[in-house]
């Protein structure tokens, strides 16, 4: 059974939704506060979505000096499964383990409804039990969503496989539609929409599960 | 006469006859730290002193109510050991001077009232009543207003799952911003606001205390007060009395509070609303019927200089009051500590005070230093409880008569139906995209439907299969013809509306946005409101177990239109399977359930509808009220669509109720959402498609004889309308539309009238 750390910084709000998720594929999970300074024994770390430090100054730039974020970054360097979702995406741009950064949506508004992501790359934890071109439907919430970088940080993300997601119909202003992105090694990945929101039809979608899958190791090579 | 040569009893919004009161009270003159206790406790807003004697005639018991009137929020037992908490209230002031802060933190506020109960806050709905968008203020206050909800309730961590929005000339300068929530709990973290335990702390938990929303009673801080108690100047008085939210406090606050009722730490918790910390430590006191010391000195201050009454009053947000045991308190304060929660002994639950005549009274006692000097004694009751009780004279409106008579069902001219339907047709998804209406994964149906759905489960609840349902509804059109029918049909519509999506009403909560109470007319209409919500609460069997009522909302000199909000509470007994929403399919048949024709003089009223409203007519006689036509249908209704949840097979594909619009638009909203048309062969021409009265359903149906068949056992009438399918809205030789221009229209329509696009 797969142990997943979920991190939960003071604003956080989505670490039940996320560990209910993981759970019912078959992980366990544990809550690590902000303030551990060790993850403890783990397969992988999840931070989950919310307003972590209130997302004064901008999202994450606070959660960063959080002492935990040493040891997340101690795990992933060691190749660690670590998933940042939506906060938690924001949190591993401002800490530097994903390139980029999320900046306020096209609109001004904040925006939460469904979006059909495409997997563009199965090059990550994240997508490894999907298929590339494969289509799910997954729901965005957030304010700060579009994704940006710069010429030369892209032009590498594509030429190492790392845009991992893609929207279909663009919501927020991403460049080059892009919801989810990992490290080059492929250990780290972020994304805004919510994979543990597409868990269940009863809920909408269960389109969710194939990534979270994949990244608790299930359904691995079946693809 | 100026303010400043007023006597301060009345510059603190005090009549001589109250003043009259309080010194029998006291058997002496109050002073003024007393007297600013008073004048908050006292007012309107806190005391409800002209509504009380009107909301007693509500029902508020039933078997399942676990918490009635009178708490933080009303409480039923939803089965599986479960308490399900509701309430609702108004931030309509504020949202009208500062629309962002002021609807921030009317969500902070009700929300603290859900969790003071113990319940962890798990939905959150936004009634919402403005001026018409052809003013540029009335868009800048719906953006404010829906940025407000979204930029709050989003960070605070609780999804926003829907509310209502209403446009209507009569909210111009007084705009209704309505915030009702919903918490869970496991039935033994059950908390109330009861001080006890001689001895034990009072502890203020939260933010700071600033001179922010001092005096809800916005003449709190005259010159003459200052000069008798202090150095406030006149400048620091004029603060805006407006309150700032910070959701990210509010957010650690409702974590650190269920840590500490899920530990045992907490005696009784209440929250800070208005009136601030007098109002949490004369309630709790009073109910507990036990004094309080409380020190002015020991509460933590935002800005230097306060002064007691400033620090009595204030209205800071993101606070709240706990009784803890000595022996638990540095265990809370640990738990405090690791949510970043500030928390201080503020009071100390004493004796209650022995009296000359042998009676002993609860007596909050405002001290600088617990050992200190006395600066306020005062029996805890009289301020909590014993505010004057007014019976305000009332009026029926002498304009009535001539307002029921011109009734647009017999001579408005039909004219072009093709556009009226359109105009009628509004999608709300430009605000409830801005609302995270999923957190907790509970969310079943979300904003923009019915009634909204979710799993009744939540965190550190017990395992469930059950769901509850909630509707906000209100409907000024009706209420301004017949305030007693027109509540009670409005009571109906949220029953309706829960039955659309499976649930059975167990319980409803009202906030009741009036005009001025000094008007006779105004008090009428409030009376006539509680006895016609009181009489379709009883035929319905509805315990009302809460509230809040807003007076004085005028607009230009004119009262509003009453407008009593109905929040409804239901409960889905087996949630395994999404309710079939309005997805009909191409081929199904259609049928109306329920009396196709109104109870009252005419089969198909339309005054008090949508569209009488667009033409500019707002008079006539509404259909009556009905229960026994109503009770039947919202029954079988409710039970075709709960076994449907519950996993049976079912022919049924759609159901919607018949709201505001009428037929015509709820046909329309459902050929809208899938892109399939309908072909509808008769009609009773525009009054059908347009009249509006609670009771009818449409349903789409895979076999008809079946459906009817059930329906007719059950003894509810069905009529049988037409057939799904095609590209168009054909409805009865009246109106031929392609879906695709009215998806276009309504779609666009709030962005357009917002000037967004």
């Amino acid at each position: 059974m797969p142990r997943i750390a979920v991190v939960v910084f003071p604003g956080s709000n989505c670490e039940y939704d996320a560990a209910g998720a993981l759970e019912q594929l078959g992980a366990s999970t544990e809550f690590i506060f902000h303030s551990a300074t060790s993850l403890g024994e783990v397969d992988g770390v999840v931070l989950p979505g919310g307003f972590a430090h209130g997302d004064y100054l901008r999202p994450g730039a606070l959660a960063r000096f959080s002492p935990v974020m040493d040891a997340v970054s101690t795990f992933a360097a060691a190749g660690g499964p670590v998933l940042g979702i939506c906060n938690g995406f924001q949190v591993l741009t401002e800490a530097g383990l994903l390139p980029g950064a999320l900046q306020k949506n096209r609109g001004l508004t904040f925006l939460c409804q469904p979006t059909t992501l495409i997997v563009s790359s199965t090059h990550s934890v994240l997508t490894r039990a999907a298929h590339v071109d494969q289509e799910l439907v997954v729901p965005i919430n957030h304010f700060s969503g579009a994704y940006t970088c710069d010429d030369d940080t892209y032009a590498s993300l594509v030429a190492h496989d790392q845009i991992v997601l893609r929207y279909r119909e663009n919501p927020n202003g991403s460049r080059d539609d892009i919801a989810g992105v990992s490290n080059e090694a492929g250990n780290v990945v972020g994304l805004m929409p919510h994979p543990e929101r597409a868990m269940s039809t009863l809920l909408g979608s269960a389109d969710g599960r194939v990534l979270l899958e994949g990244f608790v190791g299930l359904g691995v090579g079946a693809r | 006469m100026s303010i400043l040569s007023e006597p301060l009893h009345r510059a603190l919004g005090l009549t001589d006859s109250e003043l009259d009161d309080i010194r029998r009270v006291l058997s002496r003159e109050p002073n003024p730290l007393e007297l600013a206790l008073y004048g908050v406790m006292w007012s309107e807003h806190c005391s409800y002193k002209s509504s009380r004697i009107h909301l007693k005639r509500l029902p508020s018991h039933g078997a399942h109510v676990l918490v009635g009137p009178g708490e933080g929020a009303g409480v039923i037992d939803a089965g599986d050991g479960i308490g399900v908490a509701i309430r609702i209230e108004s931030h309509n002031h504020p949202s009208a001077i500062e629309p962002y802060q002021g609807a921030a933190t009317g969500v902070g506020g009700i929300l603290r009232d859900v969790f003071s109960m113990g319940a962890r806050p798990l939905a959150v709905m936004d009634p919402l009543f403005f001026g018409n968008l052809d003013d540029a203020r009335n868009r800048w206050l719906v953006e404010g207003v829906v940025s407000g909800i979204s930029g709050y309730g989003n960070s605070v961590g609780v999804p926003t799952i829907g509310g209502e929005l209403t446009f209507d000339q009569c909210y111009g300068a007084n705009p209704l911003v309505n915030v009702l929530a919903v918490g869970a709990l496991p039935t033994e973290r059950l908390a109330l606001g009861v001080a006890s335990g001689v001895g034990n702390y009072a502890v203020l938990l939260g933010s700071s205390t600033g001179r922010d929303g001092i005096g809800g009673v916005s003449v709190l801080a005259s010159a003459g007060f200052s000069g008798e108690d202090g150095a406030a100047s006149i400048d620091d008085a004029k603060r805006p009395s407006v309150q700032v939210g910070d959701p990210y406090e509010e957010k650690r606050l409702i974590e650190a509070c269920l840590e500490l009722l899920d530990r045992g730490y907490v005696v009784g918790i209440q929250d800070l609303g208005g009136a601030g910390l007098v109002c949490a430590t004369s309630e709790t006191a009073a109910k507990g019927r036990v004094g309080m010391d409380v020190d002015v000195t020991a509460v933590p201050q935002r800005e230097p200089n306060m002064q007691p009454f400033e620090i009595m009053t204030s209205e800071s947000q993101e606070r709240m009051l706990a009784i803890i045991t000595p022996e638990n308190f540095e265990a809370a304060k640990a738990v405090c500590d690791k949510w970043e929660v500030r928390a201080s002994v503020v009071g100390h639950v004493v004796e209650p005070t022995m009296m000359a005549d042998g009676t002993s009274v609860a007596m909050l006692r405002i001290r600088r230093g617990f050992d200190g000097e006395v600066l306020a004694e005062v029996p805890a009751s009289s301020l909590a409880d014993d505010a004057p009780l007014y019976d305000r004279p009332r009026r029926r409106p002498s304009d009535l008569d001539a307002i029921v008579a011109d009734d647009p069902t017999h001579d408005e001219p039909v004219g072009d139906v093709h556009a009226d339907l359109l105009s009628l047709l509004v999608d709300p998804a430009w605000v409830y995209r801005q609302y995270d209406s999923q957190l907790f994964l509970n969310t079943v149906v979300g904003p923009g439907r019915d009634a909204a759905l979710l799993r009744l489960a939540g965190p550190g609840l017990p395992a469930s299969q059950r769901g509850f349902a909630v509707s906000t509804d209100s409907n000024p059109r009706w209420c301004a013809l017949d305030p007693r029918d027109g509540t009670a049909l409005t009571v109906a519509e949220g029953v309706a509306n829960l039955a659309c999506v499976g649930a059975t009403a167990k319980a409803v909560v009202n906030c009741l946005n009036f005009g001025n109470p000094e008007h006779p007319e105004v008090m009428w209409q409030l009376s006539e409101a509680i006895d016609g919500m009181a009489a379709a609460c009883d035929a319905l069997s509805l315990p009302v177990i809460g509230g809040n009522v807003s007076l004085y909302n005028e607009s230009g000199g004119r009262d509003i239109d009453p407008t009593p909000v109905v929040g409804s509470l239901g409960v889905v007994d087996s949630l395994v399977s999404p309710p079939p929403g309005w997805n009909w399919s191409d081929g199904d048949a259609l049928v109306l359930v329920g009396h196709r024709e109104a109870a009252g003089t005419h089969p198909f009223p339309l005054a008090g509808s949508r569209w009488a409203t667009l033409r500019g007519r707002r008079g006539g006689r509404l259909a009556a009220f009905d229960a026994s036509r109503l009770v039947s249908t919202f029954r079988f209704v409710t039970a075709e669509v709960a076994a449907i949840c519950a996993g049976q097979p079912s022919d049924v594909s759609a159901v919607h109720d018949v709201g505001a619009g009428g037929l015509g638009a709820a046909l329309a909203e459902m050929a809208s959402v899938t892109g399939l048309g309908v072909n509808v062969a008769k009609l009773e021409g525009h009054a059908e498609l347009f009249s509006e009265f609670p009771g009818r359903f449409v349903i789409a149906t895979r076999d008809a004889d079946a459906f009817v068949s059930r329906a007719l056992t059950a003894g509810v009438p069905v009529t049988l309308l037409g057939t799904v399918g095609g590209s168009s809205v054909h409805l009865g030789g009246v109106v031929n539309i392609d879906v695709a221009e009215i998806t276009t229209r309504r779609e666009g329509a709030l962005a357009e009238a917002l000037e967004l696009i």
